[in-house]
């Protein structure tokens, strides 16, 4: 049987292998939620945060561009009101609302017959549509994760858009080897999602992570 | 030589070859493969048995293998049935026979009985330390060995492609094209339901093979992924290896929990696999054929930039659009270069790339910018459109009523000769560059026989079909050449 991890658990795991990630804090109620996000710097994202909660965005349990302390409360409260029972202990994830014009998508598989593989793609809610993505098979070498993002076929989201600068290859391939190095290490993972990884100035930021473990 | 070249050489350069189950009849498996060893021209000494004897196109048969002499055959090719074959194996291996071809059905794909027997085929090889490649096989051919021991397909001329498959029909197909375009085959297997010897398994042969410069393989099931992917990989780190694939999309995946999984069709993840491997994936046999006859006969571009050299606009433009769609670039024209063609030809040519040369070439224009073009350090390889098409107005006055009259066998002659000749500049300017310069035109295919085509065969290169064609095998190539140099740096 698999489960998945709540989303700050699936974050310190891949930030663990070198994945980037927000400057998240979690916590128990609104009023610890407050002070996290003033702590952080305004505005800010709360998310209902649990081990059952593999679909936040299905729920709307997300709420973004919380602008001061009222707002961040009153989303804290409305969040916590809206778990179910069978979704388990709940708490809150305060987070930076990231801002980038690009979405990544990257991910672990374990295929039938060729066993775990990484992969990076347009994200965003539109990449199952746009399956614009490329695999390959771990362990993935620095030359594999190079190759990945030249399979793709939207070169253009790669380069200098909308005035931001170009993606950092390297970063990106970063994130892969990461990935690569976590199926490695720990034969329980059965996948990942990184969805969306935004571009912030270039670099990705894992935003949103989802990991499966057996 | 390695343990794998000593093992396959009785199959690929046998000194002698019989045929089990020969027949008289010349319909039959048995006439049709003894036929086409004998027609091929096959050096090695030929032998064929038949349970009446007789003689079949002039071989005498022997009524038993035990009738062959001593360590005559290195080679059975196997037609009589199944439940013969066992008895058959274990004749043969007394009179000193390595390696079985067998074309035999009733096996694996006919039931359990079958795999039972398919099972003790296998066995029983093993233990003779036969080399056993089938069953239900079409049959093998070697080149340099002038051996054609298969029905249906052409004997291909001889070059430096190696064929493997699991359907014979494609092995059909790669050596029609061979046939069709000059570009010729090493070594074919149809390797049937693979019961002992499997395609990778001759991938790896041809790695070892001096005669192969590039593998070309059809392969529709993979038993162990992971097994399959590090072989193939060790194979294309040595040569290119062009892949066919059969039933890999299985249509849409099962729901998935992830989106990761969800967008991880069968054929994604296949193409990625082929690509981490240094593998050139291809979705059609002719996609197939042509990236693996220009591994065989190209150089490797060192990078992406490349130039179209056109006798007319459309042709360039529609190459424009292909390269743009492709890894590959149209490369801006050098300033220099403009320069340099500018001093050739009146001001109506396109000063840009594609060098649209538009109706001003006089006699030597082509091949000096070909040459031009080639040697440039800011391209890496070369397109050519528009080769031929004065000798197909030649060929309308040669076969015309006016014909040789009116200075018409002269000019005839001059287009002729003049496309002929630029076929050649294109192969020599690649030859003394190392760069890649692909010649294309629908000529090649709607007449074979114009003179421009004709040469880009007798230089040994494959002459498009179209520009896009053209594009994509070069594409193929760039991917390879990357993939090489990513992982020497590593």
């Amino acid at each position: 049987m698999t489960h998945t991890l709540s989303e700050a658990e699936s974050k310190r795991v891949l930030a663990a292998h070198g994945v980037p990630v927000p400057d998240e804090r979690l916590v128990a109620d609104p009023g610890a939620a407050t002070v996290a996000a003033g702590a952080i710097g305004y505005p800010v994202v709360v998310k209902l945060c649990g081990a059952g909660l593999a679909h936040k965005t299905e729920r709307a349990l997300v709420r973004l561009a919380l602008g001061d302390a009222a707002a961040v409360r009153a989303a804290a409260t409305e969040l916590l009101a809206a778990a179910r029972p069978a979704d388990g202990p709940v708490e809150l994830l305060v987070a930076p609302m990231v801002h980038g014009n690009r979405e990544l998508i990257a991910g672990l598989h374990v295929d039938e017959q060729f066993g775990p593989c990484v992969m990076v793609g347009i994200g965003g809610v539109l990449a199952e549509a746009v399956g614009d993505v490329a695999f390959r098979l771990v362990p993935l070498t620095a030359a594999d994760a190079a190759d990945m993002l030249d399979d793709l076929h939207t070169q253009a989201i790669l380069g200098p858009f909308r005035g931001e600068p170009p993606v950092d290859r390297e970063a990106v391939s970063a994130v892969l080897l990461g990935l690569s190095q976590l199926a490695e290490s720990d034969p329980h993972v059965v996948s990942v999602d990184v969805n969306p990884l935004i571009v912030v100035a270039g670099r990705p930021v894992a935003v949103d992570a989802l990991v499966e473990v057996e | 030589m390695t343990a794998n070249t000593t093992r396959f050489a009785p199959l690929f350069e046998p000194r002698g070859i019989v045929v089990a189950g020969a027949s008289s009849h010349p319909g039959k498996f048995g006439f049709v493969a003894l036929h086409n060893i004998l027609r091929h021209g096959y050096r090695g000494t030929v032998y064929a048995t038949n349970r009446d004897g007789g003689d079949i196109l002039g071989v005498h048969a022997l009524t038993s293998i035990e009738q062959l002499p001593d360590g005559a055959v290195d080679l059975v090719f196997v037609c009589t049935p199944a439940a013969a074959n066992v008895e058959l194996m274990r004749a043969c291996a007394a009179k000193g026979v390595r390696a079985a071809f067998v074309t035999s059905a009733g096996y694996a794909e006919a039931g359990e009985e079958g795999r039972a027997a398919e099972r003790d085929l296998v066995a029983c090889c093993e233990e003779l330390g036969m080399l056993l490649v089938g069953p239900n096989g079409q049959g093998v051919v070697s080149t340099p060995a002038s051996l054609c021991a298969q029905i249906v397909a052409p004997f291909p001329p001889r070059g430096r492609i190696a064929i493997a498959s699991q359907s014979g029909n494609f092995v059909s197909s790669f050596q029609n094209y061979a046939v069709a375009t000059g570009i010729g085959v090493s070594r074919a297997v149809s390797a049937g339901n693979a019961a002992a010897v499997t395609v990778p398994d001759l991938l790896e042969y041809y790695a070892d093979d001096p005669e192969t410069a590039v593998a070309l393989a059809y392969v529709e099931g993979v038993a162990d992924g992971r097994a399959f992917y590090e072989r193939v990989r060790a194979v294309a780190s040595r040569k290119p290896l062009v892949l066919l694939k059969g039933g890999t999309t299985r249509g849409g995946q099962q729901a998935a929990a992830s989106h990761t999984g969800a967008l991880a069709s069968d054929e994604r993840v296949f193409d990625g696999m082929c690509r981490q491997a240094g593998v050139t994936p291809a979705c059609s046999v002719e996609e197939a054929f042509e990236a693996a006859a220009t591994f065989a006969t190209q150089p490797l571009p060192r990078g992406t930039r490349v130039a179209v050299l056109t006798t007319a606009g459309g042709w360039g433009v529609v190459t424009a659009d292909a390269i743009a769609r492709s890894e590959l670039e149209l490369v801006a024209l050098p300033d220099d270069l403009r320069a340099a063609i500018d001093a050739k030809l009146p001001p109506r040519w396109s000063r840009n790339n594609p060098i649209d040369l538009a109706g001003a070439e006089t006699r030597d224009t082509i091949p000096e910018v070909l040459e031009l073009m080639a040697r440039h350090d800011e391209i890496d390889a070369v397109v050519y459109l528009g080769l031929g098409i004065q000798s197909n107005q030649a060929r309308m006055m040669r076969t015309g009523r006016f014909y040789p009259d009116h200075g018409l066998d002269r000019i005839v002659a001059y287009h002729e000769r003049q496309d002929a000749r630029f076929a050649r500049a294109a192969a020599d300017v690649s030859a003394a560059t190392g760069k890649p310069v692909l010649t294309a035109t629908e000529l090649a295919v709607a007449d074979p026989e114009n003179p421009g085509p004709r040469e880009v065969r007798e230089t040994g290169r494959l002459c498009y079909p179209s520009s896009n064609r053209a594009v994509a095998a070069l594409e193929h190539l760039w991917r390879y050449a990357r993939h090489r140099a990513r992982r020497e740096q590593e």
